[in-house]
């Protein structure tokens, strides 16, 4: 809509031509001045330049749809009522259904706490036939950091063999052109899943000195936010953690200046870990899974969501996968929903009882 | 004398001639006030802001620091971390808007921008229905209790959602939405979610977005008045490096926060969440809890508390 040409859009000849006259061609060119600006870069009134783009504007902008209209398109059309479900009960429950179509799920954690296993069942989930609660479609899976296994996901899943995408991206260049591609191949093969594990891995360092607004981050926010939008399917990505540096302040101006009353920050801990993509990144995404350890057992918490509250299930990896303990879930308070443990986890141990697959996928049959 | 000869700038004698001021002898009788078209004294404003209508955010706290709700004909930035519940806030101003006059509301429509969750619109729809049965029995028990029509349903029904997928949309939508709300006079409130996004990426030249952006904050003030709705914006926090030190401010940077007559910034104060209004001409700064449960923005004294992590 935004690169759609002035010329097609019915204005008056003679200010078509004006418009055309200054090189100002599409809509995008049009709406990013202002109304002086376009008066003076064209040389006309000021009643002229506001019809225009009252016209352009009415053209370019997207129709309404109702809240009722979209609820009732979402049951008829999608199977599940657009949702993923996880078959983790509590998480499911908690979600309305699971992992919601046309948004941006994130999973953030240390190291070695689950991850690309929760992608991994997602992945064999959606490829599932529908009736064993699956959405039936295929995955693409980017992997950035060569953690896929197919042979894990053939242990988690044991009774189907889904056809998986796998795409290998090496460097950051093959990953971001293929990124591109992605859309015309996710409407060529029926896609009903797309992982990015890692997304912190695509992009590193927002805090690289430089303007804040140009980091590489920004065109891939939107271009993935949009692709889940147009192509109706969840969006998964996984986030590293890295841990807090000692003067990001997590507080407003406004707070703690003459205010005695402000509860101090809790001493910080060694193991204190925030998620590797910054605050701009954490604005997009719509529902954050934050998986951690605490003395031992693992959690994973809804960190962020629009439809559930802050709710933390001790979860285990077993050979099928991840599984909660309890699906009635923890309600959380204040900092502690979008703080990341990472305590007590001996990995030698997980080396061993664990993850056997993860140190030595060879040795598994 | 003739208002064509006098001896003034081609321009103002355009004017005055348009608006029918065509001899000097009409000219005269007039006031400069009245001349000045649009000018009010305040007098007459205070008149206006004490029949002003608001919209109750379902938290009376939360109401009472912003002097009973979301002020109509203002525009409202509402900002704060990912999480805090903007577009919880936002959700339940769409619904909260429809309640009918009988019951204290608008019984207006709304119109949402961007990030929304059908969802859990229908959740605080169910609840917001079922607060004002509630009301109903208890408050009214006269004979002819008038009954709630109203069903959730209906209350998806009227909010007009528009999905944004760039910024030429959103500038464009936003000039659209005068000659879309004279169709549609019954809107009461317009929600942006997030009015920050799409300028967030892919614009190179800053200064040309901070004049586009202050040109949009121009025009949503305009229909917020024209229309008397009110206009929420919801904004996005970034770190800024002032003193020596990270903090968190809204998005868009300082010329930007001009634009809005009233901010309320959302945050978290220990276990709590808390909304603290950081700029507004009218109300004295001030914080207040709040808490977002199953059925949508509550009291935070109200929240009933779960099993607690350790």
């Amino acid at each position: 809509m935004a690169n759609k040409l002035i010329s097609e859009m019915g204005l008056p000849r003679s200010i078509a031509n004006i418009f055309a006259a200054r090189n100002i061609t599409t809509a995008k060119d049009a709406l990013s001045l202002t109304e002086f600006e376009l008066m003076e870069l064209l040389d006309v009134g000021l009643s002229e330049v506001r019809s225009a783009l009252a016209h352009i504007s009415q053209i370019v902008s997207p129709r309404y749809q109702t809240a009722l209209l979209l609820m009732e398109q979402r049951v008829q059309k999608e199977q599940s009522r657009g949702h993923l479900p996880t078959q983790l009960k509590g998480l499911d429950v908690a979600l309305c259904g699971g992992i919601p179509v046309g948004v941006l799920t994130e999973l953030v954690g240390p190291s070695g706490i689950g991850k690309t296993q929760f992608c991994l069942k997602l992945s064999l989930l959606a490829s599932l036939q529908a009736h064993y609660g699956g959405l039936g479609g295929r995955v693409i899976y980017i992997d950035v950091e060569s953690k896929f296994s197919s042979r894990r996901l053939i242990e988690i899943g044991a009774k189907s063999y889904p056809e998986i995408f796998h795409m290998k991206g090496m460097a950051q260049e093959i990953v971001f052109t293929s990124l591109q591609q992605i859309k015309v191949s996710l409407l060529q093969n029926q896609v009903k899943l797309l992982v990015i594990d890692s997304m912190a891995a695509l992009v590193s360092g927002e805090h690289e000195p430089g303007p804040p607004w140009q980091h590489p981050l920004g065109w891939h926010i939107s271009f993935i936010k949009s692709l889940a939008e147009f192509s109706r399917i969840p969006i998964v990505v996984t986030n590293q953690v890295r841990s807090q540096s000692r003067d990001e302040s997590c507080q407003y101006s406004f707070q703690g200046q003459g205010r005695g009353k402000i509860v101090e920050d809790p001493p910080k801990h060694d193991s204190h870990l925030v998620a590797a993509l910054g605050i701009h990144w954490a604005h997009a995404v719509t529902i954050r899974l934050v998986l951690e350890s605490k003395s031992g057992q693992r959690f994973m918490k809804v960190a962020k969501s629009p439809i559930s509250p802050p709710l933390a299930f001790p979860f285990n990896i077993t050979s099928s996968g991840i599984s909660l303990l309890n699906d009635d879930g923890m309600e959380l308070m204040g900092p502690e929903i979008n703080s990341i443990y990472c305590q007590g986890l001996s990995f030698g141990e997980i080396c061993l009882y664990d993850l056997p697959w993860k140190k030595t996928p060879e040795l598994i049959s | 004398m003739e208002v064509s000869s006098l001896p003034i700038s081609a321009s103002q004698r355009g004017k005055l001639i348009s608006a029918g001021y065509t001899s000097l002898s009409s000219l005269s009788s007039v006031s400069s006030s009245d001349l000045a078209r649009g000018a009010h004294n305040a007098w007459d404003m205070l008149h206006e802001e004490e029949s002003m209508t608001r919209i109750t955010t379902s938290c009376a706290d939360l109401d009472n620091i912003l002097g009973g709700g979301i002020n109509c004909k203002e525009v409202t930035e509402i900002g704060g971390v990912p999480g805090i519940g903007k577009t919880q806030l936002g959700i339940q101003l769409a619904v909260n808007v429809q309640i009918p006059l009988e019951f204290g509301g608008l019984g207006g429509k709304a119109i949402y921008i961007g990030n929304f969750m059908v969802e859990r619109a229908l959740q605080i729809a169910e609840a917001c229905v079922e607060d004002m049965s509630e009301y109903n029995r208890f408050l009214r028990n006269d004979f002819q209790a008038c009954q709630v029509k109203m069903q959730p349903t209906d209350i998806l029904e009227n909010i007009f959602y528009f999905r944004v997928c760039t910024y030429t949309e959103q500038i464009a939508l936003i000039n659209y939405l005068d000659k879309f709300m004279s169709e549609h006079k019954d809107v009461k409130i317009v929600i942006i979610d997030s009015i920050t996004f799409h300028f967030r990426q892919d614009f190179d030249d800053m200064a040309l977005r901070t004049r586009v952006l202050s040109g949009l904050a121009l025009k949503l003030m305009k229909l917020a008045k024209d229309f008397s709705l009110a206009v929420v914006l919801l904004n996005q926090v970034t770190t800024k490096y002032t003193g020596g030190s990270f903090q968190l401010t809204l998005a868009l940077g300082d010329s930007w926060s001009h634009s809005c007559t009233n901010r309320v910034i959302l945050y978290w104060n220990g276990n709590e969440r808390y909304a603290y209004i950081d700029k507004s001409p009218s109300l004295r700064s001030a914080s207040a809890s709040y808490s977002v449960t199953h059925r949508g923005i509550r009291n935070s004294t109200s929240n009933v508390k779960r099993v607690k992590m350790m």
